[in-house]
């Protein structure tokens, strides 16, 4: 028996390669022919989705329009020392920047929008002075020259905003989604009470979010701890009841919940007919709409991920506890209810996450005033085309849309996300 | 209810019936509501009904604006529902087989179409691709439906995947099948159930989609969910209901279509345990 040795060599393939060598390499082969198969779908994800959002993203910071139209002044104006009026240099520039400039109108009206941001008026000024020039003769002040066109060239302020938009890139919209600017000593700043409406459009969304999301909890709880509970067949027959509107086109239910709360609507006049009111209730084109539209698309992804999570809890626990004399109340809130918080947790979450990106609910239901950040993001892109306001919200919105989701992530895994 | 629960667990019992009786009346009342109104004879969307006609369908078949809508849809939707399966699906085998650093974070990238804003989707695929001349074309808008689509098949066909015995791929590798035999005769017929209805949620996706269609299509692309935002925006006539019972009556088929398949796939399920 001990004649018996392993090999001295190991064991060899057909052609000569170790065996275990010869393994590897077809595992290897097996994981690169699996990445092949991601591959397809991960390209036409990056140009169809990630691409735009990234460029999107970037485009948030862009700032090409007064950097291009005034290259000469810009480039004069980096000597200057941001406390007195610039030099009479950066007024020569100016002139042949603006001289430049009239020949391209789309340059100069672009350039002049941009800047009317920073000091309204600046618009006006712009195209007042550019129609002045050029100069029949060079003047022996341009300084003096410009100030004769308009005074305001002596105010120190509409150079700090030429100054500010010197680089192509810059922190403008951002800051002004969250109601900042930089003033004209440099510094992060308070924007002006008109301008700083945004902080409260966030605080807006996240504030409907959070009413829907308890809402939903509140409607969705007891609901899924039905479907749960019940026999099998019954509960598939319920089930049907909440997969349906799930099913059914957003547009759908939004037509449908105008018919219903409208003022001459099915439930105004019940409550009327009832004479539990006596004029009819104004529930639609405002926030009660915007609540009960939103709750009512939202609930299934609420009932679902708690029903899933209910249906894995042993109904002997409570059994157990009631068995030894806790009250039925008491040991449904400290046996049960734990154990289906990792459903409440993934559904409010979900709920949340995909309420605070709303668009056409709050835009065909809402009032102005019920209006979330996804409204602004659309009226800047396609009404007042002012696309560096549009990217700069929407880099916020999918900033809070991205940490949500990590911490979604995190606590259920995004794979385990429950449809029906 | 035992006989023996006191009166104030009945009431309780009885509260919470009425509390999920109310919860699912809320539900679908909506859906009820809109459906008689399509058959409605006067033209107004109230209650009571003056009576029957079926004059509503009529304008919505005569009306070339809904026809090209619905003729739209019916390009855009399958479309999107085709790309999103098929790279959906490749990808979910490939990510259910190989195992590599970082996969769970390429999971929640493949899965984040589905919860990053549709607004945010919209304007940024309407800036990146207006400069390229790529807007108002049908091929732009059934890519970004797709992409819209690709976490639903992503989602249910790596669930359905999880229940797939590698060892049956396997088997026929090693009967000789080549990779492409094994997948068309013994993956794919396995794993139909979890395909299928990550197409119906595909379909159902780009078929309901209105938000980046108003950003991405020009007046010739028009899907019918666009052209009842604009209906609803100008005034709700009883065109938009006859439209929207006939989307109910489709949402209802695919419901249906999907409880087959989820009852199949138990039976088959529990058939394969046994």
């Amino acid at each position: 028996m001990t004649d018996i040795a392993l090999p001295a060599t190991p064991l060899l393939t057909a052609d000569g390669t170790p065996l275990k060598t010869r393994l590897k390499r077809i595992e290897r082969l097996h994981q690169l022919k699996s990445v092949a198969l991601i591959l397809p779908l991960i390209l036409f994800l990056a140009l169809t989705f990630l691409a735009p959002i990234i460029s999107m993203l970037g485009r948030s910071v862009d700032n090409p329009e007064v950097a291009s139209a005034m290259p000469h002044t810009i480039a004069a104006m980096a000597q200057w020392n941001k406390k007195a009026l610039p030099g009479d240099d950066v007024y020569a520039a100016l002139v042949s920047d603006l001289t430049e400039m009239k020949s391209d109108q789309q340059r100069l009206s672009d350039a002049a929008k941009r800047l009317n941001m920073e000091i309204a008026g600046f618009r006006s000024l712009m195209q007042k002075t550019a129609r002045a020039l050029p100069f029949e003769t060079a003047p022996a002040s341009y300084k003096s020259a410009l100030r004769d066109i308009d005074e305001r060239w002596g105010d120190p302020a509409y150079w700090h905003a030429i100054e500010r938009n010197a680089s192509t890139n810059t922190p403008y919209y951002l800051l002004a989604s969250v109601d900042l600017n930089i003033n004209d000593q440099g510094d992060v700043a308070k924007a002006e009470p008109e301008k700083a409406i945004y902080l409260e459009v966030f605080a807006r969304t996240f504030w409907i979010s959070a009413v829907v999301t308890v809402i939903c909890l509140l409607l969705g709880f007891p609901l899924a701890y039905l479907l749960a509970t019940l026999p099998t067949r019954q509960s598939n027959l319920l089930m049907i009841l909440v997969l349906l509107p799930f099913w059914t086109s957003i547009l759908v239910r939004v037509a449908a919940w105008i018919v219903l709360l409208q003022s001459g609507g099915l439930i105004n006049g019940a409550l009327l007919s009832l004479s539990i009111i006596e004029a009819p209730l104004q529930l639609v084109f405002n926030r009660t709409g915007v609540y009960i539209s939103m709750v009512h698309i939202l609930l299934p992804y609420m009932i679902l991920p708690i029903y899933s999570v209910m249906k894995g809890i042993s109904p002997s626990y409570v059994r157990a506890a009631v068995s030894l004399g806790c009250h039925p109340i008491r040991s449904f809130w400290k046996v049960y209810f734990p154990l289906s918080l990792a459903g409440v947790g993934a559904g409010g979450l979900l709920v949340f996450i995909l309420c605070i990106g709303y668009y056409i609910t709050p835009a065909l239901l809402g009032g102005p005033k019920d209006q979330m950040v996804s409204y602004f993001v659309a009226f800047y892109t396609n009404t007042t085309i002012n696309w560096g306001m549009a990217t700069a919200l929407g880099s916020l919105l999918l900033l809070a849309t991205v940490v949500l989701y990590a911490v979604y992530n995190r606590l259920v895994g995004a794979s385990n996300l429950k449809l029906g | 209810m035992p006989s023996y629960a006191t009166p104030i667990e009945r009431l309780w019992y009885y509260a919470f019936r009425i509390l999920c009786g109310m919860v699912l009346l809320f539900l679908i009342l909506p859906i009820l509501v809109i459906i008689p109104l399509s058959f409605n004879e006067g033209s107004f969307l109230v209650y009571p009904m003056t009576g029957f006609s079926l004059h509503w369908y009529q304008d919505f078949l005569n009306s070339p604006e809904w026809m090209l809508a619905l003729k739209n849809s019916i390009i855009v939707a399958p479309g999107a529902t085709l790309i999103a399966v098929t790279l959906g699906t490749l990808a979910s085998i490939g990510l259910t087989r190989a195992d590599f650093p970082f996969k769970s974070l390429l999971m929640s990238i493949l899965i984040s179409p589905m919860v990053v804003p549709i607004v945010i989707v919209s304007v940024s695929s309407y800036l990146f691709f207006a400069p390229l001349g790529w807007t108002n074309s049908y091929l732009t808008l059934i890519a970004v439906h797709a992409a819209l689509g690709v976490p639903f098949v992503i989602i249910t066909v790596t669930a359905t995947l999880q229940g797939f015995n590698q060892n049956l791929a396997k088997a026929a590798a090693s009967l000789g099948a080549s990779p492409f035999t094994t997948f068309k005769t013994v993956t794919l017929p396995l794993i139909a159930s979890g395909v299928t209805s990550g197409a119906l949620f595909a379909f159902a996706t780009s078929f309901d989609e209105v938000v980046v269609t108003l950003f991405l299509a020009g007046p010739k692309q028009t899907t019918l969910p666009r052209q009842m935002f604009s209906g609803i925006r100008e005034n709700i006539s009883p065109t938009i209901a006859a439209v929207a019972t006939i989307l109910i009556v489709t949402s209802v088929i695919m419901l249906l279509t999907l409880e087959y398949l989820r009852g199949r796939s138990e039976k088959l399920r529990t058939a394969a345990a046994a």
